[in-house]
């Protein structure tokens, strides 16, 4: 079976019968039995997948067939898939199926698209390496002492290493770009409120997004365009129309791009990941773009602004797992609070626990004005400044992550160090402008390096075109 | 030590190992001149819009327990809430109908806490911005001569819990989350309430509204509407408020009252010995009549309200508030007023006839075929009432249509049948036949009175020819047998003869023969 890198290709062959949805159905199953040890399913739908493939290639015949037929996509762990299960990759969650599918699978099964399984995760999206799962971690397939990002970790090898052609994750502060980056792959994080949040298991409410990752721009444009839009489900969803992606991805010509100082002058930052930049900025120049350097004094902030605020909301959003009505609930205790104690401390995880006390911490009578207040203060100054570069740039070009994947466990005792690793990344989440993450080469470790463009709000149809076009047309500097 | 001697309170701390029963009761009795109550009420009531306030399933009251649940109410990873915009026109109608601020841009907020009845452990409520603020509750309570305005501090929106039940001597706890999300309002007054006569009335009149705004069944019994008291007391004439206490669980209005009467006595004692007390929680023990601590405010939640992220501000324009204020029924104080200046019906008659709004409008419905107004208030809450209580209806199964009262009330004003004959035979019949017209019946059944003076002239001087010696003795004097002559001449007449005129024609022609 060959190898397919997009989804056109996939479609060519279908239409002339070189490959049906069977075949590629069990194509992907084989590779993620041979591929289990990366540790990216937590579930996989293969006796299912396999009926549906069959269902949809009597479809193709039939001339019936949706839009994403032969689209083989697999799922992250915190996005609801009626009657199958959802654990968020966290023990509290134990044994929980789903009653619902979210706005956004839904619209990709009615396009005939097949699901074959569940993608492991940090537990509730919260990480950046995919260590923090209650399943164990799951391992970047170029180098599996290295980690693939987090907290969509799983989604990025699933493309990666060709274990389904399209992954959906969750971007809440750069969950899809940062591991898209880390494994060489292509991630989006459209515009917040661009794609319905229903059926997203709820992390930030005000910073999640649902991402998609893929191996070309053109797979994650078809998408995206089948998945966004207004949702009756979803009152924060925005209302306007849903342009056509997939036609539009001519790019603007010449575009205006800024490039952030304080993006290259981080101290943190690899120096590979620095040069792949420059590389990038003189490619752009070359091609007649204006590239220039643009200042964002506000970055050293960016990070704390983003860890108060996602840290407050997800203290309230993860309140609903006491273990009273549904998932893991504690044995033997004879009083309500300490099942409710023993539940909790028993059931999440680590990081997930440190967010909650930080998030109730920062929402606590006597330091909210301290900490909340003035990090929704600092999000709307941030939102101003971002608001102000997109007035005179078409694109902000960033490092989508200050160094290549890391080692497995580099920062166990340091999660401060390990945030880090979101510094560039949570800009857009903190804005709620579109992101995405391309591949463009390799450190001396042979470790993917990924850059980011960032457009203004609902200008996903620029974005999309100008990741595609650089994709095409780029031709990574050897390091 | 004597009473008089006692000006303090730590004087009276100091003397009350000393002091007789009979002496600690009269400093209570005194003291209880010098203080009184002020209290302030939270009323929450449950809005009876068709779904709750975030979810899409119905609300019903009285639904087999976590029947009326979906993923949304159980809090099922991945769902979002969705505003129920109905909530909004129920929370206007009051709003206006109190004269309240309407808030343009509404957000809603979490209050954090756990509890197992409370399935996402945070609440939706509106926190900086409720729907309205300030407003004024008017309120006359029983054998007041004026009027007195509770203001309101706000009326805010929020979705209920589940119930639990906790039963004796099980080690579990049962949870019934068919009300979780149930939208409530909560009506928060300042505290203008001295008396528990006023608290009564203001619920009353907070009852009155819900029910006339048709916005909440005010049914204290099934908890559509529930009440908290927070009360303090203070010597009459300061200006500061003493420490304060909140109680809960009040399901009725008599424990209302019972627990602001326990609070002033408990508060009182603590007062007159000098000792201080925290803000605290209480709540009420029905059976007992007392209130218990519950948690103080040092131990009390903290509930981190933050803005709702996933809901967006509803805005109310001035075009919402149009379409609402349009379509606002008459408020019970509208028509108590219009009932006592324009109708000049007396403040019990117009009170009885606005206590519910049907009964209301069904008066007024009748006051527009007649202008006796007082013989249509006396129709409309003994008659009609009557024949409803009676049969336990509503006056929505009444069978007569208003204007057919009024055409009976104008029939007995013209004289052409007398109350008697309305009430006992006309009525009745209108009641069996509710198609005809009062005057198809008087017709029908020949119930016109007799006026004819001819008549009735004959009729009198043949009585008066039956009886010449009770004529003799009533010209000798004997005055009262003037009932014996009109009961036999009515008799004559089968009831039909208008009284008034009979007995003016009998007493002439007893003067005249003379």
């Amino acid at each position: 079976m060959k190898k397919y890198d997009s989804f056109a290709a996939i479609r060519r062959d279908l239409a002339s019968g070189a490959v049906t949805c069977h075949a590629l159905v069990t194509y992907y199953l084989q590779q993620i039995e041979e591929k289990k040890h990366l540790n990216v399913f937590l579930s996989v739908y293969a006796e299912e997948a396999l009926q549906k493939a069959q269902a949809i290639d009597e479809k193709l015949k039939a001339g019936t067939a949706g839009k994403l037929a032969g689209m083989v996509i697999g799922l992250k762990d915190v996005l609801c898939y009626e009657n199958h299960p959802l654990q968020c990759a966290s023990k509290i969650l134990d044994q929980f199926v789903s009653q619902f599918s979210a706005t956004v699978v839904q619209r990709l099964l009615d396009e005939d698209a097949i699901i074959i399984g569940r993608q492991n995760c940090d537990e509730f999206a919260m990480g950046s390496s995919n260590e923090n799962s209650a399943f164990g971690a799951t391992l970047n397939e170029v180098d599996n002492t290295h980690v693939p990002g987090g907290s969509s970790g799983a989604s990025a090898v699933a493309v990666q290493a060709d274990l389904c052609l399209i992954s959906i994750g969750s971007d809440t502060g750069g969950s899809v770009r940062q591991p898209a980056s880390f494994c060489g792959v292509v991630g989006l994080k459209p515009t917040y409120s661009r794609l319905s949040r229903y059926g997203l298991v709820a992390y930030a409410s005000s910073f999640d997004c649902i991402g998609i990752v893929g191996k070309s721009v053109a797979d994650i444009a078809q998408v995206l365009e089948i998945t966004a839009g207004k949702d009756d489900f979803d009152s924060t969803v925005s209302q306007k129309e849903v342009p056509p992606y997939t036609t539009a991805l001519q790019p603007l010509k010449p575009a205006r791009i800024a490039y952030l100082k304080e993006g290259l002058d981080e101290k943190n930052i690899q120096q590979e990941v620095r040069e792949q930049l420059e590389a990038k900025i003189d490619f752009l120049k070359s091609e007649g773009h204006v590239v220039e350097e643009a200042t964002l004094p506000l970055l050293d902030y960016i990070l704390p602004t983003y860890y108060i605020l996602t840290t407050a909301e997800a203290s309230s959003n993860l309140s609903r797992y006491d273990g009273i009505r549904y998932g893991y609930r504690t044995k033997e205790v004879d009083d309500l609070e300490s099942l409710y104690k023993k539940t909790r401390t028993e059931g999440f995880g680590k990081e997930v626990k440190r967010r909650i006390m930080l998030g109730t911490f920062v929402l606590s009578a006597s330091y909210y004005d301290a900490y909340y207040t003035k990090a929704q203060k600092m999000r709307r100054l941030i939102k101003e400044a971002t608001d102000q570069l997109f007035e005179q740039y078409d694109f902000i070009l960033l490092p989508t992550t200050p160094t290549t994947a890391f080692k497995r466990d580099a920062f166990k005792d340091d999660p401060i160090q390990m945030y880090l690793a979101d510094l560039f990344t949570v800009q857009a989440n903190v804005t709620g402008v579109p992101a995405m993450s391309i591949p463009t080469g390799e450190d001396a470790q042979g470790l993917p390096i990924g850059v980011q463009l960032m457009a203004n709000a609902f200008e996903e149809e620029k974005l999309l075109a100008f990741g595609h076009y650089l994709m095409e047309k780029y031709v990574p500097a050897s390091v | 030590m004597h009473l008089q001697e006692i000006t303090q309170a730590s004087d009276f701390e100091k003397a009350l190992p000393q002091l007789s029963w009979q002496t600690i009761q009269e400093a209570i009795a005194s003291a209880r001149e010098d203080y009184e109550t002020v209290v302030g009420l939270e009323v929450h009531a449950q809005l009876k819009t068709a779904s709750k306030a975030f979810a899409s399933e119905e609300t019903t009251y009285g639904q087999m327990p976590n029947t009326n649940i979906s993923v949304v109410t159980l809090a099922h990873p991945g769902v979002l809430p969705r505003v129920n915009k109905k909530v909004f026109n129920y929370a206007l109608r009051l709003g206006l109908a109190c004269e309240s601020e309407i808030t343009r841009e509404n957000v809603f907020a979490r209050k954090n806490y756990f509890y197992p009845d409370l399935p996402k452990g945070y609440q939706i409520t509106q926190d900086k911005t409720p729907i309205c603020v300030g407003g004024k509750v008017y309120i006359q309570p029983k054998g007041a001569t004026e009027e007195k305005a509770i203001r309101l501090v706000r009326i805010h929106l929020e979705e209920d819990a589940g119930k639990s039940m906790h039963i004796e001597g099980e080690r579990d706890s049962f949870i019934d989350l068919n009300r979780a999300g149930v939208p409530l309002i909560e009506i928060v007054s300042e505290p203008d309430i001295r008396q528990v006569e006023e608290a009564y009335a203001y619920l009353t009149e907070i009852r009155k509204l819900v029910r006339y705004l048709d916005i909440c069944d005010g049914n204290m019994e099934e908890g559509s509407l529930r009440c908290d008291v927070n009360v303090s007391i203070r010597k009459k004439g300061v200006e500061t408020f003493g420490t304060r206490v909140e109680v809960k669980n009040l399901n009725s209005f008599s424990n209302v009252k019972r627990a602001m009467v326990f609070e002033f006595e408990r508060q009182l004692y603590y007062a007159l010995r000098g000792w201080t007390f925290i803000q605290e929680t209480r709540t009420f023990d029905a059976p007992a009549g007392k209130t218990y601590a519950l948690r103080s405010k040092e131990s009390m939640n903290d509930y981190r309200y933050f803005p709702e992220p996933d809901l967006t501000p509803v805005i109310v324009d001035e075009h919402w508030i149009a379409q609402v204020q349009e379509k606002m029924p008459p408020l019970p104080r509208e028509l108590y007023l219009k009932f006592t200046k324009e109708y000049s019906l007396s403040p019990y008659d117009a009170e009885v006839l606005t206590a519910e709004k049907e009964t209301a409008l069904y008066f007024e419905e009748v006051c527009q075929f007649t202008k006796n107004y007082k013989a249509a208030a006396n129709w409309v809450s003994v008659n009609v009432k009557g024949y409803l209580n009676e049969l336990m209806l509503t006056i929505d199964d009444f069978p007569i249509v208003p204007e057919k009262i009024a055409a009976l009330i104008n029939l007995i004003d013209a004289g052409k049948i007398n109350h008697n004959i309305a009430s006992k035979k006309v009525y009745p019949a209108l009641l069996a036949t509710p198609n005809k017209t009062a005057l198809q019946i008087v017709q029908e059944e020949n119930l016109l009175l007799e006026d004819n003076t001819e008549e009735l002239q004959t009729l009198i001087q043949t009585t008066l020819a039956q009886f010449p010696d009770k004529v003799a003795a009533y010209r000798g004097g004997k005055k009262g047998l003037q009932g014996m002559f009109m009961g036999e001449i009515m008799k004559k007449t089968k009831g039909k003869a208008d009284a008034k005129l009979v007995s003016k024609m009998l007493q002439e022609a007893l003067n005249q023969s003379e």
